[in-house]
């Protein structure tokens, strides 16, 4: 029997933790700004900083850009460890990553200039929408290569999680599209122009909820859901 | 509401990507031994793979 040595990526590791970090301050600064807000109405002392404006950006931020960089980095340290085999391709986890990254800044500009859909945690507009389908199909083509390369026969539960949070996690992004009329996509499938009844029908069956989603893929966590 | 049938039908693909998934785990023997595993992370002197990491 040979002995083998892997190398994992330690670097993508490292910076998504980074990433995990620097949202999360920026994120629960932003919220503390909303919660203050509330008994100081004072502090709504510019356009860009409302209330209005700031929450959506709070919720954005702690649950893709510290919860979701949060879980890439555990996902991108144990998903290695347990399939004993390095990511599937270091350029696809380099483009998730960073687009990711310029995900959360556009979202940052965005959400305090005012451009929002209105609906709760899918305020993004429908642009960063289609740039969070392409960068989650990124994600998903690493983690199916990784697996799919994978050294070690049994597949540990967690990758059936990561699979799902795949399958779950980015949901609200790609099913606000058919809602959205400016982009033509009703035309393009011959859908039904009564956008808001059509928005909720695929609100209500497809997007299940970024908090369950989030969790589904902390099995510790679940109780929460 | 004729949306439905879009949903109905991208619901009812996920449902058979599912099963067509569960059957192919089950055909592998990825149920085989499923306490194993929750012991052997556990353990890392029986790695006969050296973990380093390069750049």
């Amino acid at each position: 029997m040979k002995e083998e040595t892997i190398y994992y990526d330690n670097v993508i590791v490292r910076n998504f933790a980074f990433a995990t970090v620097l949202w999360g301050i920026v994120g629960m600064l932003v919220g503390i700004i909303v919660a203050l807000q509330m008994p100081f109405p004072f502090l709504n002392f510019s356009q860009y900083l409302t209330f209005g404006r700031l929450r959506p950006l709070h919720t954005n931020a702690v649950i893709f850009a510290f919860v979701g960089n949060g879980i890439f980095m555990g996902l991108y340290y144990s998903l290695q460890r347990v399939c004993k085999t390095r990511m599937f391709s270091d350029a696809l986890s380099k483009i998730h990553f960073w687009g990711w990254q310029g995900i959360i800044v556009a979202a940052a500009i965005t959400l305090p200039l005012g451009l929002s859909s209105g609906k709760e945690y899918a305020e993004l507009e429908w642009p960063i929408d289609i740039a969070i389908t392409l960068i989650w199909v990124v994600f998903g083509l690493n983690l199916m290569g990784t697996i799919a390369k994978r050294r070690v026969h049994h597949m540990y539960v967690a990758v059936w999680f990561y699979l799902s949070y795949f399958f779950c996690g980015g949901n609200p992004s790609y099913f606000q599209l058919p809602g959205n009329p400016s982009i033509g996509f009703q035309k393009l499938f011959h859908i039904c122009r009564s956008s808001r009844c059509l928005d909720a029908m695929v609100v209500w069956t497809q997007c299940r909820g970024i908090f369950p989603d989030h969790t589904l893929s902390r099995p510790d966590v679940l109780f929460l859901a | 509401m004729e949306i439905m049938f879009i949903l109905i039908a991208i619901s009812l693909a996920i449902v058979i990507f599912f099963l067509i998934a569960f059957i192919w785990a089950v055909k592998d023997g990825q149920f085989e031994d499923c306490h194993t595993p929750s012991i052997k992370i556990l353990l890392d002197d029986q790695n006969p793979y050296k973990e380093e990491s390069v750049k």
